[in-house]
């Protein structure tokens, strides 16, 4: 039994009670009661997570990939510069990004199992908890051991999204690669917190498909999660597609209300819930989604291989970033505004 | 005489143990802890960074404050061992508040893995006190393995419920001999107050100070709430009756 199972039998759900409220939450219906949700979601928010965001940053190791995924800057039919970091430019970057203050970093590579093998995440992992006291991974997805694997070695956070819950969109949208096998990427959240990933962090690409079938989905794919894996925190993420090198446009628009409200259901539906809010957002928005339901946020980041070293503007971007403050800017912002941006929550044991 | 809570060698005066989660900042977190009176301070080891670039939680904690280093995160005994011998070695002392959570859900702690821990923290000369599920198997267990102090919870972490194990714990304070301190649910000035008239030696707050909108106050409040609570158990509190018993008794005369 897997989340794949519940997927498949998720229209005979219809009826259940979880599907219901979650469903009731995304409706026109609740939009026109915001006001309302956002002062429970709050509320909700301050009682779990206190007034606190949690601060990460992304570093990409490699933009090498084997997938043709019509969205992504890192498509493999894109004509754009590939790079793979060596392990002293990994220590250049965690260099860089530590002197910041950031301890908590999340490791991205493209899907090549070729070119950034497992054993090559290893070794950069080894690098890098010189200088992090947590390390999540988003890459391609891994078998349960290989998940272990990572895990010994010091990784305690796996991101991984489906993109889109919808198997026959998902189809259309990865045309060729291993990123095709959708129910492999389903189940690795799971595989994740089988293996002891103490955070574990799913998300779609808002953009792709209708948004309340997503995010119905999503909301659903975090309870089973949360139900099973009691020890694990879950959390979400909800990018809106960007702008990227491919050129690709969004097939179904999301409002700024729409992830207001998205948030809202999302907090009112998992209280404890793990929320993040990437720099893909502007500066004004993000501020103003803060005391709605966030728990994390992205800082001083760059989409580029090597971007924390190389300047902003060398090198292919995955995508578009709209908010450029640095950590400093950003945590001068939270204080503002009455929170605390927590550096470091973790440390490796 | 002066009442004071004796913690390994420790004299306590202030029976008000304060969390630092959750706060808006530090400088606030620093504020409340002085509203409080704070003596005996917990701090996840977790949040704790000695790099120069960020600012160090420990920093802001007053100097003569007693820092007890918790194990938040640990899923089990090993994880919360090798949490306390690093803060050992960090220089963070050897108080340690054993957290033991596979469930995250009820944030409900694993006893039979904190005593494991405890067990072992004890022998390497760690001052030990164990949050734990309210149980006198398991009190009377820790208390063997030798810790200072048992914290059993009064409702789960952050619900600001109240002492909803208030049989159960009342049970601990009577048969136990090492000191009950209530650890998590408190929710408001009254909860610390009938924790402390039942006879706990102190409790430990942090959501209900850190969320409120005035920290530094509801902390006050707090302080004058445990000083209630524990004037009213010393001076001890008459039983409860079922019916009226008038302060001038009709026949007093006739004594």
């Amino acid at each position: 039994m897997s989340f794949y199972d519940i997927y498949v039998k998720y229209k005979e759900l219809s009826s259940d009670p979880e599907i219901e409220k979650l469903s009731f939450l995304l409706s026109i219906e609740a939009e026109s009661n915001l006001e309302e949700m956002a002062v429970k979601a709050h509320n909700l928010t301050l009682k779990h997570f206190g007034k606190t965001i949690q601060l990460y940053t992304p570093m990409y190791l490699s933009n090498y990939c084997d997938n043709q995924c019509i969205y992504c800057g890192f498509n493999i039919k894109n004509d754009v510069e590939r790079k793979k970091l060596t392990l002293d430019e990994v220590e250049k970057e965690a260099q860089l990004i530590s002197s910041t203050g950031l301890k908590h970093i999340l490791i991205l590579t493209g899907e090549s199992r070729e070119r950034s093998p497992v054993g090559y995440l290893k070794g950069s992992i080894r690098v890098l908890r010189k200088y992090f006291s947590s390390i999540s991974i988003e890459v391609y997805p891994l078998t349960q051991e290989e998940y272990a694997e990572l895990v010994s070695e010091g990784v305690d956070g796996l991101t991984i999204y489906q993109e889109t819950y919808d198997e026959k969109a998902y189809n259309k949208m990865h045309l060729s690669g291993p990123k095709k096998d959708f129910r492999f990427r389903l189940e690795a959240p799971e595989r994740g917190a089988k293996a002891k990933m103490r955070n574990v962090n799913i998300g779609v690409l808002l953009g792709l498909n209708d948004w309340k079938k997503e995010i119905l989905l999503l909301g659903l794919h975090a309870k089973y999660l949360q139900d099973n894996f009691a020890d694990v925190d879950i959390g979400v993420s909800i990018p809106r597609l960007r702008p990227q090198v491919g050129g690709f446009k969004a097939i179904s628009e999301v409002s700024d209300k729409n992830i207001v409200q998205i948030i809202l259901a999302l907090r009112i539906f998992l209280p404890r819930l793990g929320i993040s809010v990437s720099t893909r957002e502007n500066p004004a928005f993000r501020e103003n989604l803060l005391p709605l339901g966030v728990t994390r946020m992205s800082a001083g980041s760059s989409t580029r291989v090597g971007g924390h070293t190389i300047g902003v503007d060398e090198g292919a971007a995955q995508f578009e970033i709209s908010d450029s403050r640095s950590v400093d800017e950003i945590k001068e912002m939270l204080n503002r505004k009455g929170y605390q941006a927590v550096l470091k929550d973790w440390m490796l044991l | 005489m002066e009442d004071i809570l004796e913690i390994a060698g420790k004299k306590i005066k202030n029976r008000l143990f304060i969390g630092t989660g959750k706060f808006s900042s530090y400088q606030i977190m620093k504020e409340a802890l002085m509203a409080a009176e704070a003596e005996v301070v917990t701090v996840a080891l977790r949040r704790v960074d000695t790099g120069i670039k960020s600012e160090n939680i420990l920093d802001y904690i007053p100097k003569a404050c007693t820092i007890m280093i918790n194990t938040s995160g640990a899923r089990n005994a090993e994880e919360a061992v090798r949490i306390a011998r690093l803060a050992k070695a960090a220089g963070a002392g050897n108080w340690i508040k054993i957290e033991v959570i596979a469930d995250n859900k009820y944030l409900l702690p694993d006893n039979l893995e904190t005593l494991k821990a405890a067990e072992i923290l004890v022998k390497e000369g760690f001052v030990v006190l164990p949050y734990m599920s309210p149980d006198l198997s398991f009190g009377r267990r820790m208390q063997e393995a030798g810790v200072a102090a048992v914290m059993p919870l009064g409702s789960p972490i952050g619900s600001n419920r109240g002492v909803k194990t208030r049989e159960l714990v009342r049970i601990m304070v009577r048969e136990l001999k090492v000191p009950v301190i209530v650890d998590a649910g408190i929710g408001k000035p009254s909860d610390a107050c009938e924790c402390m008239e039942m006879g706990c030696a102190a409790v430990l707050i942090n959501t209900a100070v850190a969320i409120s909108n005035n920290p530094v106050n509801i902390a006050k409040a707090f302080r004058l709430a445990v000083c209630a609570g524990r004037a009213a158990y010393l001076s001890g509190i008459p039983e409860a009756n079922d019916f009226a018993n008038p302060s001038s008794p009709l026949t007093g005369f006739l004594r």
